[in-house]
């Protein structure tokens, strides 16, 4: 039950800790944040499960870690070892360009990126528990996910007062299943939870998600890149319950030190960028 | 009228929002969602929903709701999931129960997020079996005096009350069933 709270990118038992200890609802267990992933290039693979085991062993709250897109064996080795959740992230260099993990034949659930609505619905209909906007993950740069829940709020809205004949042809044009469309007309919000992801660097990053509707954040390298990581943590947990506050807001983000520098989208390489991984 | 709080810090807050508006549509009763301190005391009746105890337990005590809901333990409360945990003594490095009602709990007391279940669960207050959703659920135990197991699992208790507060170690508010809403309900109107 991650709803309303902050997820946090960890990569050691000892972050883990700080990241629960200043209120996270879960952490993500990687082998390198994603600011360290695009630096270093190369494959980009499952963290080491020796690493994994012992996040979950040293903390009580939910611990989720990434698979390759389209590898269900790396999959099937973190539902193995016990994580709570597996998120099927463009992070991490994808395995199948055709194919999505069938998510629905495993009994942890998944949450994975999505830039639109129509992705967002494909995944839920392989089995996604939870939705995340992409974003450009190890940026430090919010823009991207912005645009991805503009993208996804704004399909949603149009989808309002729509025929069954209309709905369907809107689901048609952006490729998703129609009960899917059709539930998402009715509820006017996405049949999943949709948390926030890619960029998100400070406290309020963190509330401008919420105030565009996300359900909660995740944060990667915006903490353990930041100067001061457990003060940031903090700032991130309290603002995100704060996020309609812009006083509490301001105090909040009084005095947390630099956080990530950071590499604007427009900085990197058509080819380095991670968002267009998955389809 | 009756006011009816949600803490609403993190968690299933507008799952409990709408089964609250479904039993109390025809009654005169607001419900209001709580996230800063000031509003506890107005309340006629509190839900702390179900989320993780950490993050709920940590940002009680940074908005000074944990205080309030001290001040005015003469409320109605129900807890669910995390909410049990709130409303018990439990203490560890991360989590501090309010020690509202007393039971000893054990938090994710039946495994990880892959080992949830659903139930077929018999309650003594109902007739018939309620489908309880168990998330990482916590369980009650040990209860003292004053305290009555409503519902067990193996050697657990999954729904306890004492008093007027109530307290479910499952997900009320993620099925169709609004007993327990109701039945908490009732135990507002038997306190005003």
């Amino acid at each position: 039950m991650q709803k309303g709270g902050v997820i946090m990118d960890v990569t050691t038992a000892e972050q883990a800790i700080i990241a629960e200890k200043a209120g996270a609802v879960a952490v993500m267990a990687l082998h390198a944040v994603p600011a360290d992933i695009r630096k270093a290039g190369g494959v980009a693979r499952m963290a080491d499960p020796l690493i994994v085991s012992q996040i979950i062993d040293a903390v009580s709250i939910p611990v989720m870690a990434k698979t390759r897109i389209g590898h269900f064996v790396e999959a099937d080795i973190l539902e193995a070892l016990g994580v709570d959740m597996i998120d099927e992230s463009e992070v991490l260099t994808p395995a199948d360009d055709q194919f999505h993990i069938e998510k629905l034949h495993f009994t942890t659930p998944f949450v994975c990126g999505a830039r639109d609505l129509g992705e967002a619905l494909r995944r839920i209909n392989e089995g996604a528990a939870m939705i995340r906007t992409k974003g450009e993950a190890g940026t430090g740069d919010v823009s991207e996910a912005v645009r991805h829940m503009h993208a996804i709020m704004g399909k949603i809205r149009e989808l309002k007062g729509k025929s069954e004949q209309e709905i369907n042809r809107v689901a048609r044009e952006i490729d998703a299943p129609a009960d899917l469309t059709a539930e998402t007309a009715e509820m006017q919000r996405l049949p999943v939870v949709n948390f926030a992801a890619g960029g998100i660097a400070t406290p309020a990053d963190a509330a401008l998600m919420m105030r565009m509707g996300a359900d909660g954040v995740f944060v990667g390298s915006g903490i353990f890149k930041s100067e001061q990581p457990e003060v940031m943590a903090k700032a991130i947990v309290e603002a995100v319950n704060n996020f309609d506050d812009p006083k509490a807001l301001a105090e909040i983000s009084k005095g947390l030190g630099l956080p990530m520098k950071g590499l604007s989208i427009g900085q990197i390489p058509k080819e380095e960028i991670l968002q267009t991984r998955g389809w | 009228m009756l006011t009816i709080g949600v803490i609403a810090i993190q968690g299933a807050v507008s799952e409990h929002v709408a089964a609250l508006e479904k039993v109390s549509s025809g009654l005169n009763c607001k419900i209001e969602t709580i996230k800063k301190k000031g509003i506890v005391s107005h309340c006629d009746g509190l839900v702390i929903p179900g989320g993780e105890s950490t993050t709920i337990s940590r940002l009680l005590r940074f908005e000074g709701i944990d205080k309030e809901l001290l001040d005015n333990e003469h409320i109605p409360m129900l807890g669910t999931c995390a909410g049990l945990i709130i409303l018990s003594s439990y203490q560890d490095k991360d989590v501090e129960g309010l020690g509202l009602m007393n039971m000893q709990v054990k938090r994710n007391a039946f495994g990880r997020q892959a080992e949830s279940f659903e139930l077929s669960l018999e309650v003594t207050v109902f007739d018939s079996p309620f489908d309880a959703i168990f998330i990482r659920a916590p369980a009650i135990k040990q209860v003292g005096n004053g305290i009555d197991i409503l519902a067990s699992v193996e050697d657990y208790g999954v729904a306890a009350q004492q008093g007027n507060k109530l307290a479910l170690a499952f997900h009320p508010e993620l099925s169709d069933d609004l007993r327990f809403h109701k039945y908490f309900l009732q135990l507002l109107d038997s306190s005003s």
